[in-house]
């Protein structure tokens, strides 16, 4: 590990400064994420300013129906906190479904809004990767791309974003608040996150010494009964292979409103406005739910290894609105599956 | 025998663990401690044409940086050999940094040794390397075109064609049927919980202790003494405990030896682990392989004829290959066989032992043909293994020593049950997934180290016994199990006797690698324990004050500590009375076992099992998810029926894993394996495990050893994989031929 300096700072002010003056300093929340990569030297920070202690870790009810998440509010409380579980239950099953109890109990909501892509290059020093260091290539696009992105991807980066929480809030409109030296901002988070472009080292719409304080998410009265899926090989602590966070409101058999987010397929948490466009107003039935997917993949690359993602995404979208719409078996008639 | 033998004993060291007092090589404090961290190659072939250390000297905390232009030269080339033997056991024939030639991604290029792990991590970050690559091969079909057949593999103990049996050919030729089948393997490697350590310490007269984590520490003993050009009588080992291998330290590897250079350069003990990511370039892996086998059968599912043929990439020092072939050559009577192992060559260390070593591979590809082939004729899974079932070793006619298969097919199909099973492929719904069983025979040789094997016991006067063997304990339960053989033989409680392994200063035992490590150890503490009774009784019988003066030797036994008649109990006196009485503050044995080796005998010796598993797979999304899993096993005598069962269940799940998740993969553009890390190299998680049911099938077997132990730490891993794939078969009508099964082999 590179040699580095440690702070902690108890309140928001200081912790922006103290980064701020320093460009190879960073803000260290549960450190699961920056830890882990400083001990391989992904990450080169000299100093971290540990955040633990700053009062953003409360979990409150807004007015109207929405809620406030504190930053270094824990993925494990966020995940219990009952107006989440209420209003929000996609939310709380995606911070179940991610990572291992240990470390939800370690994990911040800022920490893992940020958390960077697992893909082996990035993580392999030794690899040419454009995220870690720009112009050196992408040993992703001829590699080993199992877990790679079909979506959003760039000739210069298609690693997937890797994270569960994410997906959610994004279909969900949630908006980061954040803090920074040129004062506050909001940012809806499907902006937050950033495709890989020509600039793959920029994951995230905020500049160095920018605090991410809160997440808010708006009134959904159709998310009480919104649902997280997430396929992979075993049965927990994997990141997706493919995911789908979604919410549906059905009228008379029409769907009315669908906010529909895809996670392990894309460069960034994928709203998926094309299939959702697809769905708002045709019938509830699987038929709709096939076109909404196939609209949504229609423009997916795969890259070798990967190429089984768009089926399976495909497939993700199919079984994510099945569910929520309560025909989960989605056998017909004659017993066998469509 | 007394009921100690068998019983479900509580691991003796069971509390040490979990409280964290038990200590495990990378935790020892000593003073003046340094750490050394290994820097490996980037690329997997070239030479090196510039190393500079200079930054990574000066760095805070640095005490030395070594290359090859300045570690001393080792005594002698390494040879591989497997540590079974009990002698050498070098992984590879190949020690790194004498020079400055790259032969695979990984390969030690420096060591660096400083005051903390951070910091040798961090200096070893800041030696530039400047490579001249050549081109390399890493992926077994980047070379399959100039694959060779070696004369022997597996350091030379094996063949490389399997001895033929009649004339393979002419019978797949006039059967009624055939089959013609591939099946190909990703790479495995072990990953062990604990990574492998090695901690150095000289001492003034240039005698070196090395606390490392091996299966053998004999092995490390002989291996590091040769590479030193020491005698080994300066060299000792310990290891206590260590935290799991799976093959990972069951031969040794260049970092031990260079760990002790490096404490030897810098004058200080000095300590190395490797990383996680190290882990899966500096003790081999399960080779990437594929198998080839035919059958010929007629209509009734009789075999007429079996080839199996394996190709597999290799190192450029060592005709390495997994002993795929063994076991299925000898599972059924087919009258006609043939097979034999292809290598090619490519820049990879040598690959070694991974559980279920050759078996797991090779009785995958033999168990899923026999399913297709069931499947095809339409008869029973079960039914066409009875139908094939070898009443005799088919290779040499001998008999077994003892099998017991017939009864485990029979008991697992009743625990599971399998009758009445509905063979129609992929019509079991249940909600979105599709429900399959299968099964699959296990099958595991029964094999013994070649060197005589040794364990002390000595008695206290108060009728205490410490028993002592070279074994380390990696998990198995071996500790555990040995105070019960030690118990059993003097007519002890257990609680009265300890078990002492961990160190070279004890009597020597060879590595308990291969699942012979119960009935090598089991056999000497056995002797031992009833040489020492035996002389006590005889003392006893002896001694005009004892109650016993004058007894048959023969007459008398041992119960809790005390010689009595055997028809008059209430005639005798214990241990301690009899040592207390004649001023005898201890009495010693060495026990001395020389193992019982096939060719020897007029038996063969295999261990067998079946293997019974029910899937559900979610089709539309490619999910597999196992429900249950039965395995019935004989494996002669069980020590401890619950780290028996341990075992067991243990190697079920790895099949389970080696089934549906674990892969190593090679990128042949940077020559890496990929996803060097536990969280990209997928082994079960608690969630994956399913209901798991164990059942063993009791089967005396006079030949093997003393007690007849035929051993458990393999045997449960073979055939779970085939059984599985099978399962997904009957559930989904799709038959997968590699391994693992995952996602985008079932959307
Ligand atoms: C083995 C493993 C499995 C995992 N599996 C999953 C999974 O299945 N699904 C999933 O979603 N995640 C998974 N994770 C990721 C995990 O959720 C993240 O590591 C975690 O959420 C990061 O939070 P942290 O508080 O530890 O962040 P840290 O490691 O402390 O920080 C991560 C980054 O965020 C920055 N940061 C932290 N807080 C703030 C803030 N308030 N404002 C601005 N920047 C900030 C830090 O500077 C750093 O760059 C897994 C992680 C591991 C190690
Ligand atoms: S996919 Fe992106 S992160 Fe991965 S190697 Fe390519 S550029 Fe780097």
């Amino acid at each position: 590990m590179r040699p580095v300096s440690y702070s902690r700072v108890a309140d928001v002010a200081t912790a922006i400064g103290t980064v701020t003056a320093d460009p190879g300093s960073t803000f260290l929340a549960g450190g699961t994420n920056e830890v882990d990569l400083q001990r391989i030297h992904v990450a080169r920070s000299r100093r971290l300013v540990d955040i633990n202690d700053l009062p953003l870790r409360q979990i409150e009810e807004l007015p109207g129906g929405g809620v406030r998440i504190g930053a270094v509010a824990r993925m494990s409380d966020v995940a219990q906190a009952l107006p989440v579980r209420r209003r929000f239950p996609v939310i709380s099953q995606a911070l179940l479904l991610g990572a291992s109890p240990q470390l939800r109990n370690m994990a911040s909501i800022g920490g893992n809004m940020m958390q960077r892509t697992r893909c082996g290059y990035f993580r392999d020093v030794a690899a040419a990767c454009n995220k870690r260091e720009p112009g050196t290539g992408c040993s992703a696009l001829t590699g080993v791309n199992r877990g790679h992105a079909v979506l959003g991807t760039s000739e210069h980066c298609i690693a997937t974003h890797p994270a569960d929480l994410a997906v959610a809030l994004v279909a969900l409109d949630a908006v980061v608040l954040t803090q920074g030296p040129a004062g506050h901002r909001q940012i809806l988070a499907d902006d937050f996150f950033l495709l890989p472009g020509d600039t793959p080292d920029r994951e995230h719409a905020i500049s160095h010494g920018e605090l991410v304080v809160a997440v808010e998410v708006p009134p959904l009265p159709m998310a009480s009964t919104s649902i997280y899926l997430k396929v992979r090989d075993r049965e927990s602590y994997e990141f997706a292979l493919a995911s789908a966070a979604v919410a549906v409101a059905i009228d008379a058999g029409v769907v009315t409103d669908v906010r529909l987010a895809l996670g392990g397929l894309a460069t960034k948490p994928w709203r998926a406005r094309q299939a959702e466009s697809v769905l708002v107003g045709a019938p509830a039935t699987i038929e709709s739910f096939r076109a909404a997917a196939d609209a949504e993949l229609a423009g997916a690359v795969p890259h070798g290894m990967n190429a089984y993602k768009i089926e399976l995404g495909r497939r993700t979208i199919v079984r994510a609105l099945s569910t929520v719409t309560g025909d989960a078996r989605m056998v017909s008639d004659d017993g066998n599956p469509p | 025998m007394s009921p100690v033998l068998g019983a479900a004993l509580d691991r003796v060291d069971g509390r040490a663990k979990v409280t964290g007092a038990a200590r495990y090589s990378g935790e020892l404090n000593l003073p003046n401690l340094a750490h050394a961290v290994l820097v490996g190659a980037r690329v997997p072939s070239g030479r090196i044409i510039g190393i500079d250390c200079r930054q990574a000297s000066v760095a805070d905390g640095v005490h030395t940086v070594l290359t090859h232009l300045d570690l001393p030269r080792v005594a002698a080339q390494p040879k591989l050999f497997p540590s079974l033997a009990g002698l050498t056991a070098h992984g590879q024939s190949f020690f790194p940094m004498q020079d400055d030639v790259v032969h695979y991604a990984g390969q030690p290029i420096a060591v660096v040794v400083a005051d903390t792990v951070e910091r040798a991590e961090y200096a070893g970050s800041l030696v530039q390397v400047n490579y001249a690559e050549t081109p390399s091969a890493t992926l077994l079909d980047q070379v399959r075109d100039q694959a060779y057949e070696p004369q022997r593999i597996f350091g030379g103990l094996v063949p490389g064609r399997n001895p033929d049996r009649g004339d393979p050919e002419s019978g797949l030729r006039d059967a009624e049927l055939t089959l013609d089948l591939t099946y190909r393997f990703a790479a495995n490697h072990q990953n062990p919980l604990e990574m492998s350590t090695t901690t150095a310490v000289w001492d003034d007269l240039d005698r070196l202790t090395l606390y490392d984590s091996t299966q053998g520490p004999t092995a490390t003993q002989l291996s590091v003494a040769e590479l030193l050009g020491l005698p080994p009588t300066r060299i000792r080992v310990v290891s206590h405990f260590v935290g799991g291998s799976f093959g990972a330290k069951a031969l040794i590897w260049p970092h031990v030896t260079l760990t002790a250079l490096a404490a030897r350069q810098v004058g200080r003990p000095v300590r190395l682990t490797l990383s996680r990511d190290q882990m899966f370039h500096s003790c081999g892996h399960r080779e990437e392989q594929e198998q080839r086998i035919r059958l010929g059968a007629d209509r009734n599912g009789r075999l007429a004829a079996l080839t199996h043929d394996k190709i597999s990439l290799t190192s450029h020092f060592d005709d390495w290959a997994e002993t795929s072939l063994e076991s299925p050559a000898i599972t059924y009577a087919a009258p006609n066989y043939a097979g034999g192992y292809r290598l090619a060559r490519g820049n990879t260390i040598t690959p070694t032992f991974t559980r279920g070593p050759g078996e797991a591979t090779g009785m995958f590809a033999l168990e899923s043909a026999m399913d297709e082939l069931a499947h095809t004729i339409g008869i029973d899974p079960v039914e066409l293994r009875l139908r094939n079932h070898a009443d005799v070793d088919p290779d040499t006619g001998k008999p077994w020593s003892s099998k017991g298969l017939r009864e485990c097919y029979q008991r697992g199909a009743e625990l599971f049950g399998w009758a009445g099973r509905d063979p129609a492929p992929g019509t079991r719904w249940e909600g979105r997934w599709q429900i399959g069983t299968g099964m699959a025979t296990a099958a595991y040789p029964v094999a013994a180290p070649i060197s005589p094997q040794r364990a002390r016991a000595r008695m206290y006067i108060d009728g205490s016994v410490v028993v002592e063997a070279g074994i380390s304990e990696f998990g198995t339960g071996a500790l555990t199990a040995m105070t019960q053989v030690a118990a059993d033989g003097l007519g002890l409680p257990v609680d009265r006797v300890r078990f002492v392994g961990g160190t070279t200063d004890l009597p020597n035992v060879a590595a308990a690698v291969g699942s012979a490590g119960s009935g090598a150890t089991s056999s000497p503490v056995h002797l031992a324990c009833t040489q020492l009774r035996d002389q006590l009784v005889r003392q006893a019988v002896a001694d005009q004050h004892s109650p016993l003066h004058g007894a048959d030797p023969a007459a008398v036994v041992v119960r809790d500590g005390r010689m009595c008649l055997r028809d008059r109990p209430e005639v005798g006196e214990t241990y301690a009375e009899l040592l207390g009485r004649n001023h005898i503050p201890d009495v010693e044995t060495v026990g001395t076992w020389m193992p019982v080796l096939a060719p020897m005998t007029d038996y063969a010796m295999h261990t067998f099992g079946a293997q019974f598993a029910e899937v559900a797979v979610d089709a539309d999304l490619g999910l597999v998810r196992v429900r249950r899993l039965v395995g019935v096993f004989a494996p002669g005598r069980i020590l401890n029926r619950k780290t028996a069962h341990s075992q067991l269940m243990g190697g079920m799940l790895w099949g389970l894993s080696q089934a549906l998740l674990e892969a190593t993969r090679m990128d042949p553009n940077t020559g890496r394996w990929a996803n060097a890390s536990l969280a990209d190299y997928l082994v079960p998680v608690n969630a994956d495990v399913p209901e798991i049911t164990i059942d063993t099938i009791e089967v005396p077997d006079p030949v093997v050893n003393p007690l007849g132990v035929k051993g458990v730490g393999e045997i449960g891993i073979v055939g779970t994989s085939a059984a599985i794939a099978n399962a997904v078969h009957h559930a989904t009508g799709r038959r997968i031929r590699h391994l693992p099964i995952t996602v985008e082999d079932l959307l």
